[in-house]
């Protein structure tokens, strides 16, 4: 599927993830898929057609889902638990802690319909505190993808990984960022997507293309801006951002997420004790959100490319 | 593994019980800390599975082919510790390090850290589901192994325990077979009723678990004979998981702490653990 996926061209990150899943189970008898009830949304109903017999319906029941995958994982197998972000991370936090993360079972845990756009089904179905719930965790990797390539590399990596990790996906068709050939996911690496002197957008997952954007409308202003990709935000770059902080004195984070607790808060630790920079936070401004359609749901709460740029001038009139 | 244990079988381990009861109550006596009642109550099934009933191999914990077993009401880890020490796991000695800092006991079950520990658990309803998680990954990978749980009467307030008793029936989990400790008291619980100073709510469980399409069998969960039966009734029951509700005292054994509420986690003073010491081993 990565070599059908072309920069510029639209794709839905959600069927990547129910093909590549599908890839993953038919190299791997091991690997299982364990779906609560969300598969024709998540798509994990690709595995349930095209590998039956490694598709594991476990109903609407967040906790157990989790136990029994940590049960899986403790026999040798490779569970892949797949449901929304929202649900993965607060309704089985207990069990992610305790039957997972401490004892740092192999489990693959995937928060489908990550962020704000989540097709009209608003505050209960949307996610913009799984970053911070679950960054907070020890043992935990926490990948956020930016687009189809990335995250099958993503998956790639974690299928090859002993212990837990968390992927957060968005539901939408976006835009392809990264060219299969030359991209390479790598834990821990963030990755410069565009290099400008005067300030850096550090930004994660469906953000980046945001960010891109921003940067450009930027630069018709003549402000350049780099553009630093964070796919691993736990473990996270620290090199990277801190580099981008030095050369560019100036940064503005930019989510899909609450700014409490997210990417954003990881950055302002980083620098508050290793290089403290002016610096503004980009995502729900800690409100509750609503439905609406993806567009609305953007601006109303502040994370269009335009909003980018007016944080990106404010930080830029802070800058030393 | 004979269907009906001979009096000298029976014998020894009662011997091993009131051993491993003697060890729970030095130990918490000496950590100062610790749970008691449950573990009592839980002691005798424990080593039943460990010495008679479950497939295993102490010098080769992580045989991929062994029986597992998760101690979903981690809170009696105490009780679960002694019988691994006992049964060869590591050194007795070692209980004695029990809730330390940088112990291998730690005050709920870490499977990364002590030999013979499955699965970890401690926040009450999670082991169940991991067991089920178990049962499923054998008949998943075609294997032959059990896997046994035991949970609490008071840990099945917890709603996961009924989501796994579903998922348990809907993938005919008949390699899973758990064990309750219907000890029938939890850390405070109800006001009771009857002459009961406290009690748990009216729950019925071998009916619960019935209607969610379990087999069930009820025994005395002090009497050696009647556990192992359970169990090997269980192994014959095709199609479905076995739960056992065994009927247990919580701080059996120990005439002052039986039936006592407050001894879910009261530490023994040196005379306390003197006259336990003497009523556990006068008894074999």
């Amino acid at each position: 599927m990565s070599q059908l996926l072309q920069v510029g061209e639209k794709a839905s990150m959600r069927d990547v993830f129910g093909e590549a899943l599908l890839n993953i189970t038919k190299k791997d008898t091991k690997a299982v898929v364990l779906d609560g009830d969300l598969a024709n949304s998540t798509k994990t109903d690709i595995v349930a057609k095209g590998n039956a017999a490694q598709f594991l319906q476990m109903g609407i029941a967040e906790q157990n889902m989790m136990g029994v995958a940590a049960g899986l994982a403790s026999v040798g197998l490779q569970p892949w638990v797949c449901t929304f972000a929202s649900f993965i991370t607060k309704r089985a936090l207990d069990q992610i802690t305790v039957s997972v993360a401490q004892p740092k079972l192999n489990v693959k845990m995937i928060g489908a319909y990550s962020g704000l756009l989540t097709g009209c089904t608003g505050k209960t179905h949307q996610g913009v505190e799984d970053v911070a719930i679950m960054r907070s965790i020890p043992n935990m990797v926490v990948l956020a993808p930016a687009d189809g390539v990335e995250l099958i590399q993503m998956m790639e990596f974690a299928h090859q990984y002993d212990g837990p990790v968390y992927i957060r996906l968005a539901r939408d068709e976006q835009q392809q960022i990264f060219d299969a050939e030359t991209h390479r996911f790598e834990l821990g690496k963030g990755l410069f997507v565009k290099e400008g002197g005067d300030l850096t957008i550090i930004t994660t997952g469906t953000q980046t293309e945001r960010s891109v954007e921003a940067a450009r409308l930027l630069e018709e202003q003549g402000i350049n801006a780099s553009v630093l990709h964070m796919p691993s935000i736990k473990p996270l770059d620290q090199e990277a951002i801190v580099k981008a902080a030095r050369e560019t004195g100036a940064i503005v984070v930019a989510e899909e997420h609450n700014i409490i607790g997210g990417l954003g808060s990881a950055v302002a630790e980083i620098l508050g004790e290793q290089y403290p920079t002016p610096m503004i936070r980009v995502g729900v401004q800690d409100r509750n959100t609503e439905s609406g359609k993806n567009e609305e749901l953007l601006k109303k709460y502040n994370i269009t490319p335009a909003d980018m740029v007016e944080k990106a001038k404010e930080v830029l009139s802070r800058k030393r | 593994m004979s269907a009906q244990l001979d009096f000298a079988e029976i014998k020894q381990l009662k011997q091993k019980a009131a051993e491993a009861r003697r060890l729970v109550v030095e130990t918490v006596h000496h950590a100062g800390a610790g749970h008691i009642g449950g573990p009592l109550s839980a002691i005798d099934m424990l080593v039943s599975l460990y010495f008679d009933v479950m497939n295993i191999n102490p010098s080769d914990s992580k045989w991929e082919d062994r029986d597992r077993f998760v101690l979903s009401k981690g809170h009696s880890a105490i009780a679960l510790y002694t019988v691994l020490a006992k049964r060869g796991y590591f050194p007795i000695e070692e209980l004695s390090t029990f809730d330390e800092i940088n112990s291998r006991l730690q005050a709920h079950p870490d499977m990364n850290l002590l030999p013979g520990l499955d699965m970890s658990s401690g926040s009450l309803g999670q082991g169940i589901s991991a067991a089920v998680g178990m049962a499923l990954g054998a008949k998943q990978l075609g294997k032959a192994f059990y896997t046994y749980c035991m949970i609490g009467d008071g840990e099945s307030q917890e709603g996961q325990v009924w989501e796994a008793a579903d998922i348990a029936v809907k993938y005919k989990l008949d390699n899973l077979i758990v064990l309750m400790d219907f000890n029938q008291l939890q850390q405070f619980g109800w006001d009771g009723t009857d002459g009961r100073e406290r009690e748990r709510p009216v729950t019925s469980p071998a009916e619960r678990f019935k209607a969610f399409g379990w087999h069930t069998i009820s025994a005395n969960g002090h009497d050696f004979q009647q556990i192992i039966d359970a169990c090997n009734e269980a192994k014959e029951v095709k199609g479905k998981p076995t739960m056992i509700i065994a009927e247990t005292i919580k701080g059996k054994g120990v005439s002052f702490m039986e039936n006592q509420y407050l001894w879910h986690s009261k530490i023994p003073t040196a005379e306390e653990l003197k006259i336990a010491s003497q009523e556990l081993m006068a008894g074999v």
